[in-house]
């Protein structure tokens, strides 16, 4: 058997359907709760309230070093036995906004730290409320010098989008599968899903890596 | 109708489940070793065409995503005649995969390795292979280890796709266990816990080899001890005795 071109055409246009109206949306989503829920932890952490702040350790911790699967697979059956149902999508988005919430905690950390002591110095002397502190002074520096690495974790979320076909979301896996099992060809829309992902992950990389560099040489 | 079953008496059935998990993890980081060595080394290499290959297999891994690289591999390969046990498809999808991501980490590590320490292995006469086995690879070594760590650690969490290749691991237990009716956020949580046993098991791994391989370079005070889950120094001094009781014996020949 060989690669089946016209084959491949016919079923083209679904897996993009597809990969537009779950993977992508799933992936915009995801990106967003994860960037604000990263932010709110590493703010809490850098805060130091003293046992919120060691529970939210403890929890990222967690929740990094166990498998997303395994999360998403809680949110979408266990959860129910709780009385909370959410439908396919939103437990997807919930498990990988809250799995990278905790990467991207340890990112806006690194950035936090990486901001002069001398801004805080004279935030205080210039008598900056803390809110102020936070929101004029240091955040804006913080966030700009990890915009890369951040990045780099919204294109490792969008790779692992495709966890989300195992709890019924119909994206672009989900779909090669079902196309799939119809013709009893898999190769086709196995092989064109990697390509489509390829051919969106690739170009984002690269222009990150712009963007990195352009960052450190200011 | 049975009982409803409970975690308790699932247990025999998760422990045969981890073994296939640690098995095809096990397997797999080595392969991810051997393909991040032997990739890292080409992506350096100064034949244009070499690296070029090692480039493009590289990008072509990290780029298309680890499920769909299992999924062909399980259901695709099959149809162009190549047919591989699932054990086996668990072992190269994640050996390839992470493997390429790898080669990133041991390319980035080489390079760091200080200009002068190169230039002194040419200046004493070396061999190119004396240079790299006795002067740059003990030392990119330790650099390597934090982030080859990380990987590891994805690999690991990687492993319950297995459960989307008839593969019976642990995550195929705990599916099990829930259709058979019993608790699934019990189970999960279980299973969670596993998890996290694991990684942190292979991070005080990772933290031990480049205790022992700092050692073996004089620098064993410069601890990084980033992917710690907490740091507990007294635990890392402990650490420290091992690894210089073991700098000479076969954990440290690397």
């Amino acid at each position: 058997m060989n690669f089946d071109l016209e084959y491949a055409g016919d079923i083209l246009p679904d897996l993009l359907v597809a990969f537009v109206q779950y993977t992508l949306v799933a992936t915009a989503l995801g990106i967003a709760v994860a960037a604000v829920l990263g932010l709110l932890f590493a703010v809490i952490r850098q805060l130091r309230i003293p046992v919120v702040t060691q529970l939210l350790t403890a929890f990222i911790e967690f929740i990094r070093s166990t498998p997303l699967l395994v999360q998403l697979f809680f949110l979408f059956y266990a959860l129910p036995g709780m009385g909370v149902t959410l439908s396919p999508m939103m437990a997807g988005v919930t498990g990988l906004g809250l799995h990278y919430a905790c990467y991207m905690a340890d990112v806006y950390r690194s950035g936090i730290d990486a901001v002069p002591r001398g801004q805080w110095e004279a935030s205080v002397a210039l008598q900056l409320p803390p809110r102020m502190t936070w929101q004029r002074v240091v955040l804006p520096q913080a966030i700009r010098n990890v915009l890369p690495s951040l990045g780099n974790y919204a294109i490792a979320m969008f790779k692992e989008t495709p966890f989300l076909a195992f709890i019924t979301v119909p994206e672009l896996l989900h779909q090669a599968q079902e196309v799939g099992a119809n013709t009893y060809e898999y190769v086709e829309p196995f092989a064109l899903a990697g390509l489509i992902f390829l051919a969106a992950s690739y170009p984002t990389a690269l222009l990150l890596r712009r963007l990195e560099r352009r960052l450190e040489t200011r | 109708m049975n009982d409803i079953p409970t975690v308790w008496d699932w247990t025999g059935n998760l422990l045969d489940g981890l073994r296939i998990t640690l098995l095809v993890t096990l397997f797999g980081t080595l392969l991810m070793i051997a393909i991040a060595i032997v990739l890292g080394l080409m992506a350096r290499s100064h034949r244009i065409a070499v690296r070029g290959v090692a480039r493009v297999v590289i990008e072509f891994f990290r780029g298309t995503s680890l499920p769909i690289q299992l999924f062909f591999l399980f259901f695709g390969l099959p149809l162009l005649g190549l047919r591989f046990e699932p054990l086996a498809c668990g072992v190269i999808a994640f050996g390839l995969n992470y493997g390429a991501y790898g080669a990133e980490v041991v390319r980035g590590s080489i390079n760091a390795v200080p200009k002068p320490q190169w230039e002194a292995a040419t200046a004493l006469n070396l061999s190119a292979w004396q240079r790299m086995t006795r002067v740059i690879w003990p030392q990119a070594i330790p650099l390597m280890i934090p982030s080859m760590n990380n990987l590891f650690i994805q690999l690991l969490k990687s492993t319950p796709l297995l459960y989307a290749i008839s593969l019976a691991d642990i995550m195929t237990k705990a599916e099990d266990f829930r259709k058979a009716g019993g608790d699934a956020t019990l189970m999960y949580l279980a299973l969670m816990v596993i998890y996290f046993v694991m990684a942190y098991a292979v991070t005080l791994l990772s933290n031990m080899a480049e205790v022992i391989a700092k050692t073996r370079l004089g620098q064993h005070a410069g601890l990084r001890s980033v992917f710690t889950f907490s740091k507990p120094k007294p635990a890392e001094e402990a650490k420290l005795v091992d690894a210089s009781s073991a700098a000479g014996g076969p954990g440290g020949a690397r």
